[in-house]
Parts: C-alpha cells; structure tokens; sequence
C-alpha cells in the first residue's frame, strides 16, 4: 500500500533529477513508473473534477467539494488504523459523510453552511485523531493526502481512481439532463416526476467519489479547486451548459496535468502547481473575454420593444421568495 | 365533464402555521379558471400543494380523479412555477431549459430527436424560436417568462398551471401567452391560472376563485356580461391590498 513508502514528499524524484540538454528534458519525466502513473492519474482526475463540479457551481455549492475533503480524510486515518485501503475507505467515509449532508439538507433541520461547517470540524479532527491512533501512525502520514504528491500514487491506486472515474462520468454525463433540471429548478424538476431525492443524493455520492479520485494527485485540501475553477473559468466564454461542461473539462485537464509536470520540476506538491495555474487561468479567461461579455451586453440591451409597448419590461420581478428555492427547505 | 384539478377542504400547514384553511376548488377539462387574492392570501400554496409541492393536512385532492399521492401521470401536467430570478450559477441557452419539461416522459433516459422537435416546436409556440441558442441570462423579465411556459408546454400537458405569468411581462408577451392559453384550451386542456390583473387573458376566464387568508372568499363565474375589454395597470402599480381588482368589471 502506498503508505509503506519511505517518503511522502517528492524528495527523492529531485534528488535523482538527472542533468540532461534540451530534446531529452522535454518528456523526460515519461521514464519513471511512477511519472506514469501521476499523469494517467492527473488526466482521469482533469476530465473527472469538472464533471461533477459544475451541478455543484449551478447550485452554488462550490464549498461541498471541501467540505467532502475534511470528511475523507477521517477515513484516509481509518485506513491507516485498519491497515486497509485509505482511497477505499476514504470514498466510504466522504460517501457517508456527503449523503448525510445531502439529508440535512433536504430535511430542513440545519442550514446549509452550518452542516457544512460541522462537516469540516468533524472530518478534520476525526482524521488527526484517528492517525495518532494508529499503529506507528502519525500526522505526518497524512501529509501527501492533504497536499497530493506525484511520486505516492500506487499501481492499485490507478485501478481505484480509474474505477471511480467511470463512474463519476458515467453519472455526470450520463444523466446531465436530469441533474442539470434539479439544480436548475428542483421545484419544476419534482413537478416533470423526476427522482429527485434520489438524484440528489446520487450526486452527493458522485462528488465523495470525485474528491477520491482527485486527493492523491491534488490533495484533500485542494480537491475542490479542481472542482470548481475549471468551471469557472469556462462560464466566462460560454453561452451553453454544455459547452461550459465541454471547455471545463478540457480546462481541468489542461491544469491537472501541466501542474504535475511543473511539481515534478519544481519538486513541490502537484495540489499548488495544479490550483496556482488554474487560477492563473481563470485570470486569463476573464480578462480575454471581458470585452466580448460586454459587447454581448449591449447587445442584450439593444433590442427595442415592438412598438406600442410600453408597460414595464422588468428584468427581475420582486416576487415574494419561493420557499423551495431558499436554503432552507421549508419540510 | 371530467375534473382535472379538484380540491375539498383542503388543508395546509407552512413553517407551522396554517396557510389553507379550507380550499375548494375544481377544474374541468376546456375551462380556465383564475386563482385571485391579495398578497399572502394563499394562491401559491394552493397551486404547489395541486402538484404536491406542499403537503396537505386534510382534505382531498385529485388530479385527473387519482388521489395526488397515487398520481404518476406528470406528462400530463405543465407546471409554471412563481419566480423572482432567471439563471442558475452556469449558463444555459434558452433550448437547454425548456428541454428540462421533456423528462416528464424520458424520465432517467437520454433525450431522443422527437423530444427535441417537440422543444422547438412550444419554443415556437411561444415566439422564441429563434432565440433558442442564446443564454437565458440575455433575455428579458418577458421572455424569460416565455421561456418558462415553453418549458412547461413541452409535453403537450392536458393540465397547466400557472403561477403568476404575466407578472413583469411586457404587452406583446402577454398576448403571446393569451394566445398560448386560447390554443391549448381550444384542444380541451385545462388551464388553472394565479393572477393579479387579468389584461389580455379576461376573455378567455371562465371562473375567477377569489381567495383570502387561506379561505375561498367567492367564486365569479363568466357570464355574460362579461366585460371584453380590462383597462391595462402598470406594472409597478400597488400590489392589491385586500379586494383584488373588484372595481374592473368581471367581479
Ligand atoms: N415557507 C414558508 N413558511 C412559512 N410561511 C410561509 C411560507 N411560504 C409562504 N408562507 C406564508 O403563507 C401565506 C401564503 O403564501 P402564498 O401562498 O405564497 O401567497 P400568495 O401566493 O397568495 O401571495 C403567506 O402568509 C406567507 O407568509
Ligand atoms: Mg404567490
């Protein structure tokens, strides 16, 4: 397991950097096993993340992604303490921990940033708690899972992460329509008789499977960036849900794997390059396309009403808020 | 004729307090009916508790003569709820909205060609055809509810429900949504509306249930003397206080 390691830092890839001239540098990194791994790891996670961080961004819960990672990482510290899989356990722990939030959510009870909250407290301490409980086990082990690593990602972790990105696309892409409708409007999407209790909590599996997938690259603590930025970046240029999941994706590709690269060289963890570069191009894509967002919005303004119709044309309606639509479900 | 939306005694309960006390109301295939009322009256609970959004605590309520928590059939309802903003945190095109009222019938399957002929055909409907490729975001208060009716006329539905459509809605909407309802009614569907101003749709009413604190306060049928022409209220006019629009004619 990929505990049993003797480092968690990237030490020893810098260490065995060998001097090399121009040509050979460029894909150098492709010699090692465990390069290999990092990468095919860093292209599922890049596809993978934006897939499910869009529905999350739609319903403007970009910080459930976080709120997952602090509850994975109790069960990483449970798979040190039953000498299991941490990647497994983790995905049962976050899994339980994302449906349970799922169902306070949908029962009323508690505010959702408050859940969120109790969420990250909880996760946090259960995992530090737990590790010094484990044999030989300590802080220190946790390391390359709050912050990724390239050179810890095992050959059972690919087949984990492999296994878990099928389903997540599978999902995602699968039943875009259905989810992107209880994002959308959950009151209309109940009224067309779709499951949405069930879709919902089907979607708060697939994103624990998500942040899975993505901690031993990026790192608990980022996985969320990977999430959300993508996305975010995307929407500035696009006009379509699809088109937006379409350039999200190849956005978190773009990011996860140059940021492996760079970690590589740089000899830091993957998780800082991958989120540092993703903003960097969030910037960009914000600033490239600031004068064509405005363009588009004169244009919307522009067109005139037909003539003979005066009465107010009002963007917005100040229409007494709809009860299903707030935070707190009023069941 | 058959009922297509009836409620007895209906009660209902938000947050604790009681918001229905007592609704009766029927619907029948080809009629219209107006839900009236002043602000807080309970018009949109009544509506969301027809599509089961709210739970009832006593009474019967039926859709298509089954009881609501046996009635699967959501095809054939269209359902228009009220609303205060547009987009979701992503963007979407007007196309990729109004294909959400297709999953009443593909439920968790992928959306063939003919679920897409039909999304373009209530875009049509509406008068939006042509802006089906552009975000939402774009549209007007008008449009963006014209959006949603489309969405909602997507399946054909012998049963719509709409929860104030014309408010924000510019004239030339308002008759594209009069026009709209004309047409469906016409193939025998039945329109149940929450209205604050009749405008372009008073012709076409045939019975305007007023409601007050939860209560059904009188029922107007169409008769003949209806009037067939309603002096038009600015939009940003006072919400009624208590008697809604009593002074214009039908009531
Ligand atoms: N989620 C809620 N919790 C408690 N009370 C509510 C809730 N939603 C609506 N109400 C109350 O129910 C009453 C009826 O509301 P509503 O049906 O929206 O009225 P209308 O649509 O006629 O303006 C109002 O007094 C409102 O304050
Ligand atoms: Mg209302």
């Amino acid at each position: 397991m990929s505990f049993a390691l003797p480092s968690l830092s990237g030490s020893p890839v810098g260490a065995a950097l060998p001097p090399v001239d121009g040509q050979a540098l460029a894909l150098e990194f492709l010699n090692y096993a465990f390069m290999q791994r990092a990468l095919i790891a860093a292209l599922v996670i890049g596809v993978t993340a934006p897939v499910v961080g869009i529905y999350l961004v739609q319903r403007r819960q970009a910080l459930m992604g976080d709120g997952i990672g602090h509850v994975a990482l109790t069960g990483v510290a449970l798979g040190f303490l039953f000498n299991t899989s941490p990647v497994w356990m983790a995905v049962l722990v976050s899994a339980i921990g994302a449906v349970g939030m799922e169902l306070l959510r949908l029962s009323g009870k508690a505010r959702g940033d408050i859940a969120l909250a109790m969420l990250f407290y909880g996760g946090m301490a259960g995992g530090v708690m737990i590790i010094n409980l484990a044999p030989g086990g300590s802080t220190a082990g946790l390391t390359s899972y709050l912050w990724g690593s390239v050179t810890t990602v095992s050959a059972s972790d690919i087949t984990a992460i492999v296994i878990l990105a099928a389903f997540v696309l599978l999902v995602g892409l699968g039943l875009r329509r259905q989810l992107f409708s209880v994002c959308q409007d959950e009151e209309f999407a109940r009224v067309t008789g779709l499951p949405v209790r069930a879709l919902n909590l089907l979607l708060a599996v697939t994103a624990a499977a998500t942040v899975t997938v993505a901690m031993r690259v990026v790192g608990l603590l980022l996985v969320s960036a990977l999430m959300v930025i993508p996305v975010v970046a995307a929407q500035q240029a696009t006009r379509s849900y699809a088109g937006t999941l379409a350039a999200a994706c190849g956005f978190g590709v773009l990011v996860s794997v140059s940021g492996t690269v760079a970690s590589y060289y740089a000899d830091v963890p993957p998780g800082a390059t991958i989120v540092l570069i993703a903003l960097g191009l969030f910037a960009l894509a914000a600033a490239l396309t600031r004068p064509i967002a405005r363009r588009r919005a004169r244009r919307a303004e522009l067109p005139v009403p037909p003539p003979g119709t005066p009465v107010g044309e009002r963007a917005t309606v100040p229409a007494p808020a709809d009860p299903d639509r707030s935070s707190v479900p009023s069941r | 004729m058959e009922s297509v939306i009836s409620l007895e005694g209906v009660t209902a309960e938000l947050g604790g307090h009681p918001v229905l006390r007592g609704i009766d109301l029927v619907v029948r295939a080809g009629e219209v009916v107006a839900l009236l009322g002043a602000n807080g009256s309970g018009k949109s609970t009544t509506v969301r508790a027809a599509v089961g959004r709210v739970p009832i605590t006593a009474g019967r309520l039926e859709l298509f003569g089954t009881p609501l928590s046996r009635f699967r059939d959501w095809r054939r309802v269209g359902y228009v709820p009220q609303r205060s903003t547009a987009a979701g945190g992503v963007p979407a095109t007007v196309r990729e909205v109004v294909a959400a009222g297709r999953l009443a019938r593909r439920g968790l399957l992928p959306l063939r060609r003919g679920d897409h002929e039909a999304v373009h055909r209530a875009l049509e409907t509406v008068g939006l055809a042509d802006r089906a490729r552009e975000p939402v975001a774009t549209l007007s208060g008008g449009q963006h509810q014209r959006v949603l009716i489309a969405r909602a006329l997507t399946n054909d539905p012998d049963l719509l429900i709409m929860d104030e459509p014309l408010a924000g809605v510019d004239l030339a909407s308002q008759d594209v949504l009069a026009e709209t309802v004309r047409t469906l009614v016409g193939r025998g569907a039945a329109v149940l509306l929450v209205l604050h101003e009749l405008g372009p749709m008073e012709p076409l009413i045939d019975r305007a249930v007023i409601l007050s604190g939860g209560r059904v306060e009188r029922i107007v049928e169409h008769g003949d003397h209806l009037p067939d022409t309603h002096a038009c209220h600015p939009e940003d006019a006072p919400e009624p206080s208590a008697e809604p629009r009593l002074h214009s004619g039908i009531l």
